[in-house]
């Protein structure tokens, strides 16, 4: 009895062999279906390489991924992308593409340049383009953004809302990056509000929710009624805590970074510092597709869009804010208001 | 006869067929999450040696992880339950990076090897204070290197944040070139994958571990200890002095690992937020291999093949890469509780022995 | 025989494990009411065949009937279904929990979901009055002796209705005392209708208690025979296989200069407690001094602080008038001590290594096994070859595991290692426990020819007979010091067993 039993287990591993095989021909036939029916419209293929983040990271990956995406559905081209899990995996993947005759292949985040750096001089004839970082290479686009102007503008804000006098800036690690965002940041609520106080923190990690939720409890507690997050995953702890706040009947609002944070976070994003990451991805991806891709550095600054608010911010920003906001805008476009990196 | 007897009931069998049911529960599994198991497999296959350079690049991810394996090994030969092979491997890296970074004008023939022994030698030291305190204190091992884990994670970035990063920088200057122990000529043969002396290094570490535990006198001490300490004693060993000397060794492996990775593929080390987890990886790795050293190298391959081949498994088949954890996490399982491999076997053996009684 | 037909009857079963055949066609029958006792030396079959019928192993060949009906166990389940109860040598009990927990435990009364303790209390009651089975229901197993341990065993296989019991070596870890009040059960339990087999090798037992003795040597039955038929002479040699004699032959001893001189020793155990208080002794060349004791009185302590593996708090202890003490083992070691020790599984081999690494465990670091770090197995090999053909050690190779050799085995792997180093004192503490007739002759033998060599030899032993019969002189230990010594000639086993109960009237008191 018992061994027939046994033996049936063995019987069954087996059968799931065979189905396994018999499923697989199905789906081969779909593959290729798929991939004729992609090849169609056009036959540019477009890879990006997250960092560790991942590409739901609520930050710049998933924007860029969006960015990407946007460009498939409008222009045809195949996109895809590779999560890393750990920085071993950022050359391979970056690779992955590169071998594969990708049209174009985007590290996305400060922390593939040099992975970047190293695979496009490996590979001259490749293009590849980066997020956050400069690489010096004919074949590498590096797209930065001026992340002080943008933060001044959320600075005013913060500045003009806070009913304590008291403001919270939660980093992740210390990097000039986000150095540049707390310096924006600090001037322009300074700019309207010389008695604020802005209080600087880093947690030294981008991907540590549970680090964010402590820091910004603790900026609540020493009565901060504002927060402005740059910290990536270290972030989405933020807005818990505001959240949890929130309902317990406190005031508190957290300022989004990157993405528009108030489509996730309704209730608690006063406003986001907007980095068009898909804006940028879907530009240089453009200009792969119309054959004018050049390498070099490109800053996007308020100017060029590349920064901002969401119109979503007049949801809880009262209109003559968001005119003071747009003031500023123009002083800054115009250089008469020069906003600090440090 | 009776070795014949040994290898079909016990040393291969059982591995073997614990990874094929570690496959096919991960083929069940992708069946039921609407993937194509056989298609991921062929992309998994074709990620690792479909081409030169994804070849070259398996055999970077293999070389950590037999050294990893290793230490844990060693460790587990000797009595003890090393699980410090992270913070040890972090140790070992931030030692090699440093000096990799900060000792200047030596010729490549000194440097590099002289980074390696540092990183070697620190990793060893870390695991060696987890062993004192066992033979002094009688501290459990499991505790210790659990809690110097993230000692060493945090004094790790400590160094680096101090002394070692560039201006603006998320992670360290790069190594003077004299330290790298990358070999051009291989990764141009590789198409550019990052290949390395550490690998020959894994080979020679796997062989250095056989001889030294079963035909050296130490290693021979060590065994005694770690099967019974009792009668180690008794036999006139210090039982005390061996512990320190195992985790020392183990360490040793661990470090080594941790230098090869930044010596051979990084060329600087990063401020890390986690564990980067090729420690932990080591545990699996040995338990694989079966803490045999030569078993390691073929844990640590297999190890190896499914974490790089994942990649090909997401990108070829759509899998995500958590799923290939869970088919890692089968063989695993099948291996660690191979009561349940060799209930399913036993029947197909007795009947085979009825019969030859009949 | 001719009306019932026997409660238990094995025919012809026959059982292969790799490379040895376990058990050759055994046939034996249990008739009820009868005291079957199974006979052999130590790895003859006798555990594989009770493992057989309690379901723990499946014979290859042969059949099991139970009271006539042929019958297939397959697991102890089945074996405690068909009424068959195993009593096993090492008990298997909670040993946090109490006497009726564990007698209850898998078969638990119930009420509801409760457990119902007074039903089971009542039936645990009703069945140590009619057995004579006196135990506190409610004492924790790790508070009662080792026979109230055994005795909660018994009723735990009566509790599940065993007509069969199966005994295996119950009186191993028995005093004196405990063994006669266990013969006194199994006869209660005869009497009340219950069938027994007894696994054991000790004749002195079976000539006591057995009404018919069935002998296996090598896994086949060599004979069975009617107790009040035979002798244990002739029982001895069917078992071994060569006449066997129980009276250990020696010349008087021939005591030279004085090899170990302890002197006022005090120690404290693990947990601090004092052990040893003053304790002193003086061995002689050519002589083997026994020292007699019941466990506990500093024994193994002794026996620590002499090999270096106790610290003493004072005192000296000299070896050829060098200060050994508070010396690491290897020096002890090198300073010509051998030791047999009491545990051989804990201190006297490392059971996963083979039988060639294990007997260079004390000599390994040395040439010719050691060069220049490296171990040289042939040399070993060699070493250990000969030594196994020497002490006639039954090993299937020198590859072999120490595990899986019996214990007669073991202990002789040990004697060959520690005599062969040539020492000037060898320590035997408890040599001969858990062997066998054979082995018991062989142990001695070795022991008695290195006294005749003109090494001191301290023998430790619990069982009077051997102090008895191996020593020239004998010290009595009691509460961590000599408290008397005595002549095996001029004295006798009630004034050695007063002594170790602490009165000194008997002896000469000890300076």
């Amino acid at each position: 009895m018992k061994k027939t039993f046994k033996l049936s287990i063995v019987m069954l591993l087996a059968l799931t062999v065979v189905l396994a095989g018999c499923g697989n021909k199905k789906s081969e036939t779909n593959g290729s279906a798929s991939t004729s029916e992609g090849s169609s419209k056009s036959d540019i293929k477009i890879g990006m390489v997250t960092d560790v983040g991942g590409v739901n990271d609520k930050s710049f990956n998933q924007s860029a991924w969006e960015g990407l995406q946007q460009l498939q559905k409008d222009k045809g081209v195949k996109a895809e992308y590779l999560q890393s899990t750990k920085s071993d995996d950022y050359n391979t993947n970056l690779n992955k593409f590169v071998k594969g005759k990708y049209a174009l292949t985007w590290g996305i985040g400060m922390s593939l340049g040099d992975a970047v750096g190293t695979v496009a001089k490996q590979n001259p004839d490749a293009k590849l383009a980066i997020i956050d970082a400069v690489v010096d290479a004919p074949n590498v686009k590096s797209v930065t953004f001026a992340e002080n102007e943008g933060s001044f503008l959320v600075g005013v804000v913060a500045g003009k809302m806070t009913k304590t006098n008291k403001i919270g800036f939660v980093g992740g690690i210390k990097l000039p990056v986000i150095e540049r965002f707390a310096a924006g940041f600090k001037a322009g609520v300074l700019a309207v509000n010389p008695n604020a106080e802005v209080n600087i923190n880093y947690t030294g990690a981008f991907d540590k929710p549970d680090l964010g939720k402590t820091a910004a409890a603790t900026q609540y507690n020493n009565g901060a009624d504002i927060i402005f997050q740059a910290a990536g995953g270290t972030g989405t702890g933020v807005f818990n805590e505001a959240l949890g706040r929130v309902k317990s009947g406190q005031k508190v609002w957290v300022i989004g970074v990157d993405k528009d944070q108030s489509l996730e976070f309704p209730d608690v994003t006063l406003t986001s510092m907007v980095k068009r990451v898909d804006e940028a991805v879907k530009r240089v991806s453009q200009e792969v597709i119309d054959g004018t891709f050049k390498g070099g550095q490109e800053t996007l600054t308020l100017k060029d869009n590349g920064v901002g608010i969401p119109d979503t911010s007049s949801k809880y920003v009262p209109a003559d804010v968001l005119k003071l906001v747009e003031d500023y805008k123009a002083k800054i476009v115009s250089g008469e208001i020069k906003v600090p990196e440090k | 006869m009776s070795k014949l007897y040994k290898i079909f009931t016990g040393s291969i069998v059982v591995p073997l067929v614990a990874i094929i049911f570690g496959l096919i529960v991960g083929a069940i599994i992708m069946l039921v999450g609407g993937y194509d198991p056989l298609l991921a497999y062929q992309s998994l296959f074709e990620q690792v040696f479909g081409n030169l350079y994804d070849f070259g690049e398996t055999l970077r991810e293999i070389t950590p992880l037999i050294l990893t394996g290793l230490a844990v090994a060693f460790a587990f030969r000797a009595g003890l339950f090393n699980i410090g092979g992270e913070g040890q491997f972090i140790v070992g890296m931030t030692a090699a990076t440093f000096v990799g970074i900060k000792v200047t004008g030596l010729p490549s023939i000194i440097h590099a090897p002289l980074a390696l022994i540092a990183g070697a030698l620190c990793g060893g030291l870390w695991a060696a204070i987890a062993g004192y305190l066992k033979a002094k204190r009688g501290v459990n091992e499991v505790i210790t290197t659990i809690m110097l884990n993230w000692t060493a994670l945090y004094l790790g970035n400590y160094i680096v944040n101090s002394f070692l990063l560039p201006e603006g920088m998320d992670h360290s200057e790069e190594i003077q070139p004299t330290a790298s122990i990358s070999i051009q000529s291989l990764v141009n043969f590789f198409n550019d994958a990052r290949m390395h002396w550490g690998m020959l290094l894994a080979v020679l570490a796997s062989v250095f571990f056989y001889y030294f535990l079963w035909k050296s006198k130490q290693g021979y001490e060590l065994r005694a200890v770690g099967f019974n300490p009792n009668a180690a004693e008794y036999a006139g060993m210090n039982v005390g002095r061996n512990v320190v000397k195992a985790m020392f060794i183990s360490g040793v492996f661990a470090g080594l690992a941790g230098a090869v990775q930044v010596l051979g593929v990084f060329h600087y080390q990063s401020i890390m937020s986690g564990s980067p987890g090729i420690g932990f990886d080591g545990i699996a790795v040995a338990l694989i291999g079966m803490n045999h050293p030569f078993g390691i190298l073929l844990g640590g391959s297999l190890f190896g093949i499914l974490t790089y081949g994942s990649a090909g498994m997401s990108f070829g088949a759509g899998v995500p890469p958590e799923l290939i954890r869970i088919v890692i996490g089968s063989i695993i399982f099948f291996i660690a509780a191979q009561g349940i491999v060799r209930w399913v076997l036993k029947p197909l053996y007795s009947k085979r022995k009825k019969e030859k009684v009949l | 025989m001719s009306a019932a037909p026997p409660v238990l009857e094995l025919k012809g079963i026959t059982k292969r494990f790799p490379g040895i055949v376990a058990n050759d066609s055994i046939s034996l029958k249990l008739n009820k009411g009868e005291i079957h006792a199974l006979l052999g030396e130590n790895g003859a079959g006798k555990s594989t065949l009770m493992n057989i019928v309690f379901g723990l192993y499946q014979p290859d060949e042969g059949s099991i009937d139970i009271n006539g009906q042929p019958v297939l166990i397959d697991n102890p389940n089945k074996a405690i279904d068909l009424g068959i109860g195993m009593v096993h040598q090492h008990f298997k009990l909670v040993e946090p929990f109490t006497v009726t927990e564990n007698i209850i435990l898998g078969m638990e009364p119930r009420k509801g979901i409760n457990l119902d303790y007074k039903t089971a209390s009542a039936k645990i009651k009703a069945l140590s009055e009619q057995y004579g089975l006196k135990v506190n229901p409610n004492a924790k197993i790790h508070d009662i002796s080792v026979g109230m341990q055994q005795r909660v065993e018994i009723l735990k296989t009566l509790y599940r209705g065993a007509d069969i019991l199966i005994f295996d070596e119950p009186t191993a870890v028995l005093t004196p005392q405990e063994i006669s009040e266990l013969m006194e059960i199994m006869r209660r339990l005869v009497a009340e209708g219950k069938s027994i087999i007894l696994i054991t090798h000790k004749l002195k037992e079976i000539m006591q208690i057995s009404d018919v003795v069935t002998i296996i040597r090598r896994g086949k039955v060599i004979d069975t025979v009617k107790t009040s038929e035979s002798s244990p002479h002739e029982l001895a040699e069917k078992m071994v296989g060569r006449s066997v004699s129980f009276k250990v032959d020696k010349k008087p001893a021939e005591p030279k200069e004085a090899v170990l001189q302890v002197n006022n020793i005090s120690a404290k155990n693990k947990d601090g407690v004092p052990v040893l208080d003053g304790l002193s002794l003086t061995l002689r060349a050519g002589e083997i001094l026994g020292v007699a004791g019941v466990d506990g009185n500093g024994q193994s302590e002794l026996i620590e602080a002499l090999t270096g593996l106790r610290k003493i708090d004072s005192g000296s202890i000299k070896v050829l008038s060098q200060e050994i003490s508070n010396l690491p083992p290897r020096k002890v070691i090198e300073s010509g001590v051998s030791h047999i020790p009491e545990d051989r599984h804990k201190h006297g081999l490392v059971l996963d290594f083979s039988m060639k690494e294990n007997m260079v465990l004390e000599t390994y670091y040395k040439e010719p096994y050691n060069r220049k770090g490296f171990l040289d197995y042939d040399a070993i090999g060699k070493q250990a070859k000969r030594l196994i053909e020497h002490f006639d050690v039954r090993t299937p190779s020198m590859d072999t595991l120490a595990r899986s050799l019996s214990g007669g085995n073991q202990q002789k792997a040990i004697i060959a290692r520690e005599i062969d180093k040539n020492p000037d004192l060898l320590i035997a503490a408890q040599p001969t426990r858990g062997l066998d007739v054979g082995a018991i002759e062989f142990v001695q033998r070795q022991l008695i020819a290195q006294r005749d060599q003109g090494k001191a030899v301290l023998l430790i032993s619990f069982e009077l007979d051997e102090i008895m019969n191996v020593s020239d002189r004998i010290v009595v230990i009691y509460e961590g010091r000599i408290v008397g010594e005595v002549y095996p000639e001029s004295t006798n086993d009630q004034e050695l067993g007063l002594m170790m109960a602490g009165s000194t009237a008997g002896g000469k008191a000890h300076e």
